[in-house]
């Protein structure tokens, strides 16, 4: 069973073309970090398989067609953290987590049991049940994105889409929200999640996918997608790689000479 | 205390203050009846002067502001968690200036003095017309952005259109009505009025009050709130058109009320812990006790100047609101 597929997907805005029929599969247990530079439609990837932007081909959330599914149910089956960390209203930590268990409440049922352990599942999971009563518009830039992962945690998807997740957050703490995903793909679930950052990519993603240009230009291990050859053509830039501790280091080092 | 604890009490004050300032609106007026005496004549079957005052003058004007105020108050507090913004209004989509504009061309026509229900009816009519232009504008898919763009517009050129009505006017008496019917009052409505408004604000309200869950989930941003399950065509649809029965009709009987709101969900926001769907029933109790004790305000005030309603709430409303934004100010510095 694979909990996202997609075939064929194109995405036009405007008339630009953004996604140029992209192909891929997702199973249980993959953390998959989607890179490539800017402008090369990671973010449009992950909103198109949402619904947010009008998409031509298929998309399919645990083998259902997503189009085809009622929003409510969409919810169940794919989480989003959205790049922006939009808190609109001062409202306390608590409730900002307990929104996402909005897809399983029906109608204006109050939290069950299970909602609740569900949240508190996820606060204990990013380490904020310190600060569950305090005004979530008042916290930091780190302890904010940390809600709103477990805001995503709550909702208890099998797949979670992340839009640069760690920018923004200090080397702590960006370790330990990949560290996260990790866990949760050794779970059993899976993580899809645009990075800029190559090094965190090539040591905790289980597998890469490397956009450029609305294409898919490598998809595989790190080791295989992570090339001098493709840092070059792609990216423009040389890089410094290396093994630590068993796993790859890329560090990109200098803009690429020509030739 | 905890927000959650003190929610039930929060409502259960602005029920009590909504209903006390209720019976006070139908105990004040310019014929001295005491209130033992208003209360009997409200339930017995007599016909003489007090029931009479009481149930074809002060009942309908309590009713009115009653309901009005609680069409502003929840309609600002649905406008404001659906797009994100505390200085979001009813007035903000246009309707209420639309219907004003229906009203105006009625009483410029001289229909409304053919028959009773021409000026309500014109003036439900501009906001029908005001909110299919925004519906159509804003698109299917929809965006705050646009519906409030769409409506500023619809707001300019109703503006304008009024204002060559005004320009027009064939004479001095049906400017002067006009002008008067724009500063908003319920002096002098009947029991028609309510009737004729009660229907289109219970739609309202339901489409208002069924939005709680997803403004909760806005609170995130759209695309957030789309991927928790919140349709947002459907939400666009209620919001827009909730606002439109309940604001339209409130418009059509009484003329535009303005800053109640705006003012009354900013007031309460707080109390209520910031969260969009408890902040509706607070907000619709809030705005019919403002609208209340303002419609009281003006008959105890000024009993033989019949002071406008609209001019008490936005002579109260616009300092206040100055305050709310001096002390918000004063928390970003």
């Amino acid at each position: 069973m694979t909990l996202l597929s997609v075939k064929n997907l194109v995405v036009e805005l405007g008339l630009r073309p953004v996604l140029n029929g992209l192909d891929f599969a997702v199973r249980p247990g993959e953390f998959v970090g989607l890179i490539g530079p800017n402008g090369a439609g990671k973010s449009t990837l992950l909103r198109s398989v949402l619904g947010l932007v009008p998409a031509r081909g298929e998309v399919r959330l645990s083998g259902e067609e997503a189009a085809a599914t009622s929003a409510r149910l969409r919810a169940t089956r794919a989480a989003y953290l959205a790049q922006e960390r939009e808190i609109a209203w001062a409202v306390p930590v608590e409730m900002v987590v307990a929104l996402g268990r909005s897809p399983h409440r029906p109608g204006l049922a109050a939290l069950t049991e299970k909602d609740r352990a569900a949240v508190d599942a996820a606060m204990r999971r990013m380490d904020i049940e310190a600060f569950r009563n305090r005004i979530a518009t008042e916290l930091s830039g780190g302890e904010k994105a940390r809600v709103l992962v477990a805001r995503a945690l709550a909702q208890d998807t099998p797949l979670l889409l992340a839009d640069e997740p760690t920018a923004g957050l200090d080397p702590a703490h960006q370790i330990a929200l990949m560290r996260l995903f990790s866990s949760l793909a050794a779970d059993g679930k899976s993580v899809v999640a645009s990075l800029h950052d190559l090094g965190l990519a090539a040591r905790w993603c289980s597998r890469l996918i490397l956009l450029d240009k609305g294409r898919i230009v490598a998809d595989g291990l790190p080791s295989t997608v992570l090339t001098p050859e493709n840092l070059r053509a792609i990216y423009g830039v040389d890089a410094f790689f290396g093994e630590a501790h068993g796993a790859p280091i890329v560090h990109p080092l200098d803009l690429a000479t020509p030739g | 205390m905890n927000a959650g604890r003190r929610y039930p009490v929060l409502i259960a004050l602005l029920a009590v203050l909504t209903l006390a300032l209720f019976l006070l609106s139908l105990t004040i007026g310019p014929a001295g009846i005491a209130f033992a005496e208003s209360m009997k004549a409200l339930f017995s079957d007599k016909a003489d002067g007090v029931a009479l005052i009481m149930r074809e003058i002060r009942l309908p004007r309590a009713l009115l502001g009653l309901m009005i105020g609680a069409t502003l108050g929840l309609s600002g507090a649905v406008l404001q968690g659906y797009l994100r913004n505390p200085l979001a209004e009813p007035g903000l989509l246009g309707i209420s200036a639309s219907a004003s504009l229906g009203a105006v061309l009625a009483i410029y026509t001289g229909l409304s003095a053919a028959f009773l229900l021409a000026l309500p009816l014109a003036a439900l009519a501009g906001a029908v017309a005001a909110v299919l232009v925004v519906q159509a504008i804003a698109g299917q898919r929809g965006g705050a952005l646009l519906v409030i763009l769409a409506g500023i517009a619809i707001s300019s050129f109703a503006g304008a259109m009024t204002s060559l009505a005004l320009n027009l006017s064939p004479n001095p008496f049906a400017a002067v009505e006009i002008m008067f019917w724009m500063l908003g009052s319920l002096t002098d409505r009947s029991m028609t009025h309510v009737w004729l408004a009660a229907p289109f604000m219970l739609v309202g309200w339901a489409m208002l009050g069924s939005l709680g869950r997803a403004l909760d989930a806005l609170t995130l941003g759209s695309e957030t709130a789309a991927t928790m399950g919140v349709e947002l065509r459907k939400v666009q649809f209620l919001a827009v058109f909730g606002t439109a029965a309940g604001v339209g009709a409130a418009t059509a009987v009484a003329g535009a009320i303005g800053f109640v709101g705006l003012v009354v969900p900013h007031i309460l926001r707080p109390l209520v812990g910031a969260r969009p769907s408890r902040l509706l029933p607070a907000s619709a109790l809030g705005g019919a006790s403002m609208v209340l004790a303002a419609d009281t305000l003006v008959r105890i005030l000024a009993p033989e100047r019949d002071l406008k309603l609209g001019v008490l709430t936005a002579i109260v409303g616009a300092p206040f609101f100055l305050w709310l934004v001096f002390r918000t100010r004063r928390s970003l510095l």
